[in-house]
C-alpha cells in the first residue's frame, strides 16, 4: 500500500506538467483502443468461435474415421489379446495429426507392417479441424510455422553453414535408416524408412519432432530446432545440386551400379563382340571369291 | 597366277629392286638390330579362329587397358593419406568439414580437376567391366570344355587374375575414405578378426593398430597401384603367352581337326578386330562414364566410425559373401572364453577360398572323373558334356542366389516386400536351388542331344506338311546337309563305363594300380555319363538314309505337284492348277 501511496505521489507531482494533458489523452486513447480491441474486437470473436467450431468439426470428423481404431475420445483401444489396434492420441500433438493425415498415411487402409504414403482423404481445412480436436486432448508439439524450417531469413553464409551443419547432423542420424541421400531403406519385417527426398519440409520437420511409426522421435532437446532446420536445408541442397556424375541410378549404392555394369556394359560388350565376329573377315572379298 | 613377278630372261645377274620405301628402310634398320623379322613373321600370321564368344576374354584385357589409362591419371592428384584437413574445395555442402587427406583429394579430382570425375568413373565402371568379362570368360572356357588338357594351367592363371582382379577393386573401392568404402574397410576388419585365434594379430598388423589407425589408406594404396597392378600384367602376360603357345581351340567343323586352325591370320584380320574391339570397349566406359553416376563420393561424406548408411554394399563381386553373410544364421560357439563365429566365418573366410579353390580345381577334377588324358583342341558343346555343363549352372545358380542375398534390403524396398522374408526364402534356396538347376540343366542337354541324333537320322523338318492319300498329314525332313551333319557328329563318344567297380577286376579281385579312390570315382564316373546320348552309329545313320530314301520315293509321285508343298516356297508358279480351283 505504501509503495502505491508513494508511486501515486511520484505521479501526482508531474500532474500540472507541460506535457501532462498530451500523455492523459495517449493513455485514454490506448485504453479504449485496447479495451475496444479485448473485448469488442469482430476478429477476436470470430477466432474464438471458429477454434470451438473446429474443434467441434475435428472431433466429428475423428469420431466418423479414426475413433474406430483410436477410441471416441482418442483413448485408443485394444484388442482381445492386448494388442493395439489404435493408440491413444492424447498428448501426441497438432504436429503428429498434420503428419499422418496430411501425407495420407491415416486413416489406415489395413493393418501391416507399416502404413503406406496414400493420397490424402481431408483436405486442408478438415486436417486442421481434426489437429486442432487431438491438441485439445492434451498438449503436445503444434504444427510447425514456416519460419521453423525456412533458411530464408538467413544470410548467405548462414545458410552455407546451415548446409553444411545439415549435411553432418543427416549423416550421422538419418543415412542409417533413410540412406546416404534419403533414397530410403529397408527395416525389419516389411518395414521401410521411406524416401525422404522431396518430402515438403514442413513433414520433415513434424516426423523429426513426433516420429511416427518405426522413425525415433528426435525431440528439441535432442535436435534444437534449428538443427532441424538445417537438415531440412541439407536435403534442399541436394534437391537443388545438378546430378555431378550424371544420371543416379535411384541414388541407392553399389546394387544398381552392379546391375547397369552387367546388363547394360557386359550386354553392349557382348553384342559388340557378336557383331565385330559375324563380319567378314575376309581382307578381300574378290579373292575368295577367286579362290572359291 | 600373278606372273609379272617371274623372270622373263635367262640373265645370269640377279634382279635387282627398286630403291626401298622409308618405312622398309625403318624396318630394315630395326630387323639388323633387333632380329624381330622372323619373329613377327610367324606371330603376325598366326592364325586364330573366329567366333563371338572367343572375344569375350579380349573385353577383359581391354578394360584392364582402359583400368591403366584412368588409373594413372587418377594417381597424378589422389593423396593416400589419412591425415586430417579441412575441406575447402568446390562441393559447397562439405565446406569447412574435416576430413582425410584421402577423401579430400577423391573430392578434388570429382570437383576441381578438369575431367576428373570422368576418369574417376570410367576408371570405376572399368573395374567393374574388367571382372565381369573375366567371369563371362571363365563360363565360356568351361562350358566349351576349352580348359581341358593342355590349358589346365591357363585356366588356373585365369581364376588367379580373377581373384586378383576382386582384390584389386575391393583395395581401389576403399581408397576414397568416404562413408561406404569405410563401412567396407571396418568389415574385412570385422572378418579379419573372426579369424580363430589369430583374428586381432592379423587386424592390428594390417591397420598398424586398431582400426583405423592411419596406416590403412597408404598401404592399400600400394597395393592397389603397384603390387597386385604388377601381378595382373604378369599374369596377363603369361596368359596370352599360353595362349598362343597352346593356340587357339576352335569348334569342331568340316576341315578342323584337333591338329590344325582354321581361321584368319593376326594381321590384317585380328590386328583391325581386336584393334577395333579396344575402341568400342573404351567407347562404351567413357559413355558408362560420362552419363552414370558411380559411386558419388561426395554424398557419403567422409569416413567416420561412427556412422553408416543404409544400402551400404560391397561393389557386385564381392556380393556375394557379402549375401552369405547376410542370410547366414547367428552361430557361435565359446569355448574356454573364446568365441568362434561361426556366422562370420563360414560364410566371409571359409566359404569364398573352399568355392575359388573348388573353381580352381575343375579342369583337374574333370580329367579325374573322365579319366581323359588326351590334348583338346576342338571344343564341346555344352550340351555333350551334360554333367560338367550342369554343374557348372548349379554354381552359378548358387552364386546368383547369394549375389541376390547381398541386394535383399534393396529388393525389399524395391519389391514392397519383408527383409525376414526374403532372408528365410533365400536360406532354403541356396540350398535347393543348385540342386533343381543341376538336374533341369542336365536333362535339358540330354534332350538336345537326342534332337540332335534325331537330325542327323531323320533329317530336318522343312515346314512343309504333306497330306497323304489316305488324308493323313506328316511334315516332310529333308537330309541335313553333309557340312552339318559332320559337325554334329565330330565329337567323341563317351568311354563305356564297366559294370564293376574300378578298384577290382571283371572277377571281383582287386585290380592294380586301382588307388584309394578308384571306387568312388568309378561310382561319380558312372553318375557323369549315366543317360547321355551318344552320336548314331554308321549303320544307324545308314539305316536312317535308307528308311528316308524309301520315304521319298513314296512322295516322288507329288513332287512337282500342287500338293508337294512348294507352291508357297516360290519353286514353281501356282497358277492353273486344279486344287485351287474350289
Amino acid at each position: 500500500m505504501r509503495l502505491l501511496n508513494r508511486s501515486a505521489g511520484r505521479l501526482s507531482r508531474h500532474r500540472r506538467g507541460p506535457l501532462a494533458g498530451l500523455v492523459v489523452v495517449l493513455v485514454g486513447l490506448l485504453m479504449t483502443g485496447g479495451i475496444y480491441t479485448a473485448f469488442f474486437s469482430s476478429a477476436q470473436a470470430d477466432e474464438s468461435t471458429t477454434n470451438a467450431e473446429q474443434i467441434q468439426q475435428g472431433r466429428e470428423l475423428f469420431l466418423v474415421s479414426c475413433a474406430f481404431c483410436h477410441g471416441q475420445n482418442g483413448e485408443g483401444v485394444r484388442t482381445d489379446e492386448d494388442h493395439q489396434l489404435g493408440p491413444s492420441l492424447v498428448g501426441v500433438g497438432a504436429a503428429a495429426v498434420d503428419f499422418q493425415v496430411g501425407t495420407g498415411r491415416m486413416p489406415m487402409v489395413q493393418p501391416g507392417a507399416q502404413v503406406p504414403q496414400k493420397p490424402t482423404t481431408f483436405d486442408d481445412d478438415e486436417i486442421a479441424a481434426l489437429a486442432a480436436y487431438v491438441a485439445s486432448l492434451g498438449p503436445g508439439p503444434a504444427v510447425p510455422d514456416e519460419g521453423d524450417y525456412s533458411t530464408d531469413g538467413l544470410s548467405d553464409e548462414e545458410k552455407q553453414a546451415a548446409v553444411v551443419r545439415g549435411g553432418q547432423i543427416f549423416l550421422t542420424n538419418c543415412t542409417a535408416c533413410h540412406n546416404f541421400e534419403g533414397s530410403g531403406g529397408a527395416m525389419p519385417r516389411g518395414g521401410y524408412a521411406p524416401k525422404i527426398r522431396g518430402v515438403e519440409p514442413k513433414y520433415i520437420y513434424e516426423a523429426l519432432l513426433t516420429g511416427p511409426q518405426n522413425m525415433p522421435n528426435f525431440a528439441n532437446g535432442n535436435l534444437s530446432p534449428d538443427e532441424k532446420r538445417d537438415v531440412i536445408a541439407y536435403l534442399g541442397s541436394l534437391n537443388d545440386q545438378p546430378g555431378y556424375g550424371g544420371f543416379g541410378l535411384g541414388g541407392l549404392g553399389p546394387v544398381p551400379e552392379g546391375l547397369v555394369a552387367w546388363l547394360f556394359g557386359i550386354g553392349v560388350l557382348v553384342g559388340a563382340a557378336v557383331w565385330i565376329a559375324a563380319h567378314t573377315t575376309r581382307s578381300n572379298k574378290k579373292k575368295v571369291e577367286a579362290e572359291a | 597366277m600373278d606372273t609379272t613377278k617371274v623372270a622373263n630372261t635367262n640373265g645370269t645377274a640377279a634382279a635387282t629392286g627398286g630403291k626401298p620405301n622409308r618405312a622398309a628402310a625403318v624396318a630394315t634398320w630395326a630387323d639388323e638390330r633387333l632380329g624381330i623379322a622372323s619373329m613377327a613373321k610367324k606371330n603376325l600370321r598366326k592364325v586364330f579362329p573366329d567366333h563371338w564368344s572367343f572375344m569375350l576374354g579380349e573385353i577383359a584385357l581391354w578394360s584392364f587397358v582402359v583400368l591403366l589409362l584412368t588409373g594413372v591419371f587418377l594417381t597424378l592428384w589422389f593423396t593416400p593419406s589419412m591425415g586430417e584437413v579441412q575441406y575447402n574445395g568446390t562441393y559447397e555442402q562439405l565446406r569447412g568439414v574435416h576430413m582425410s587427406e584421402a577423401y579430400a583429394s577423391s573430392l578434388k579430382i570429382s570437383f576441381d580437376v578438369r575431367g576428373g570425375l570422368l576418369m574417376r568413373q570410367m576408371h570405376h565402371w572399368a573395374a567393374m567391366l574388367f571382372i565381369a568379362s573375366m567371369m563371362v570368360h571363365l563360363l565360356r572356357v568351361f562350358f566349351t570344355g576349352a580348359f581341358r588338357k593342355p590349358r589346365e594351367l591357363n585356366w588356373v592363371i585365369g581364376c588367379l587374375l580373377l581373384i586378383l582382379g576382386t582384390l584389386e577393386g575391393f583395395t581401389g573401392y576403399s581408397l576414397p575414405d568416404d562413408l561406404l568404402s569405410g563401412t567396407g574397410v571396418r568389415a574385412a576388419d570385422g572378418f579379419i578378426k573372426a579369424s580363430p585365434v589369430i583374428g586381432t594379430y592379423m587386424s592390428f598388423l594390417l591397420f598398424g593398430g586398431e582400426f583405423p589407425g592411419d596406416s590403412i589408406i597408404p598401404r592399400l594404396y600400394t597395393v592397389h597401384v603397384l603390387l597386385i597392378p604388377g601381378l595382373l600384367l604378369a599374369l596377363i602376360a603369361a596368359h596370352m603367352l599360353l595362349l598362343v603357345y597352346h593356340k587357339h581351340t576352335q569348334w569342331p567343323g568340316p576341315g578342323r581337326t584337333e591338329k590344325n586352325v582354321v581361321g584368319f591370320p593376326m594381321l590384317p584380320v585380328y590386328a583391325a578386330k581386336a584393334g577395333g574391339f579396344f575402341f568400342i570397349v573404351f567407347g562404351v566406359t567413357a559413355f558408362m562414364g560420362a552419363l552414370l553416376s558411380i559411386n558419388p563420393v561426395w554424398k557419403y561424406g567422409p569416413y567416420d566410425p561412427s556412422k553408416v548408411t543404409a544400402g551400404s554394399q560391397p561393389d557386385w563381386y564381392m556380393g556375394w559373401p557379402d549375401g552369405a553373410l547376410r542370410i547366414m544364421p547367428g552361430l557361435e560357439t565359446h569355448i574356454w572364453g573364446f568365441t568362434i563365429s561361426w556366422n562370420i566365418m563360414l560364410p566371409i573366410l571359409i566359404l569364398p577360398v573352399v568355392s575359388f579353390l573348388f573353381v580352381l580345381m575343375l579342369p583337374f577334377l574333370d580329367a579325374w572323373i573322365t579319366g581323359d588324358k588326351r590334348e583338346h583342341h576342338l571344343l564341346e558343346r555344352p550340351r555333350n558334356a551334360p554333367t560338367r555343363t550342369a554343374l557348372m549352372v548349379a554354381l552359378m545358380t548358387w552364386y546368383g542366389l547369394f549375389w541376390v542375398a547381398g541386394g535383399n534390403d534393396i529388393i525389399a524396398i524395391k519389391l514392397h516386400s519383408s527383409i525376414n522374408e526374403i532372408t528365410y526364402f533365400l536360406r532354403a534356396a541356396v540350398l535347393i536351388g543348385p540342386v533343381l538347376a543341376f538336374v533341369i540343366t542336365r536333362r535339358w542337354c540330354i534332350s538336345l542331344q537326342r534332337k540332335d541324333n534325331e537330325t542327323l537320322l531323320h533329317g530336318y523338318e522343312t515346314g512343309i506338311i504333306m497330306r497323304s492319300a489316305e488324308g493323313g498329314y506328316s511334315e516332310r525332313h529333308l537330309p541335313l546337309p553333309e557340312s552339318k551333319a559332320y559337325t554334329l557328329t565330330a565329337r567323341d563318344r563317351d568311354p563305356v563305363v564297366n559294370g564293376h567297380d574300378e578298384g577290382t577286376d571283371a572277377n571281383g579281385l582287386p585290380a592294380p594300380g586301382g588307388g584309394r579312390f578308384a571306387g568312388l570315382r568309378h561310382r561319380v564316373r558312372t553318375v557323369w555319363y549315366s543317360d547321355n546320348v551318344q552320336k548314331p552309329t554308321v549303320e544307324e545313320l545308314e539305316d536312317g538314309h535308307h528308311h528316308a530314301e524309301h520315304e521319298h520315293e513314296l512322295q516322288a509321285g507329288d513332287e512337282g505337284h500342287a500338293a508337294d508343298g512348294h507352291q508357297f516356297d516360290g519353286h514353281h508358279l501356282v497358277e492353273d492348277e486344279s486344287l485351287r480351283g474350289h
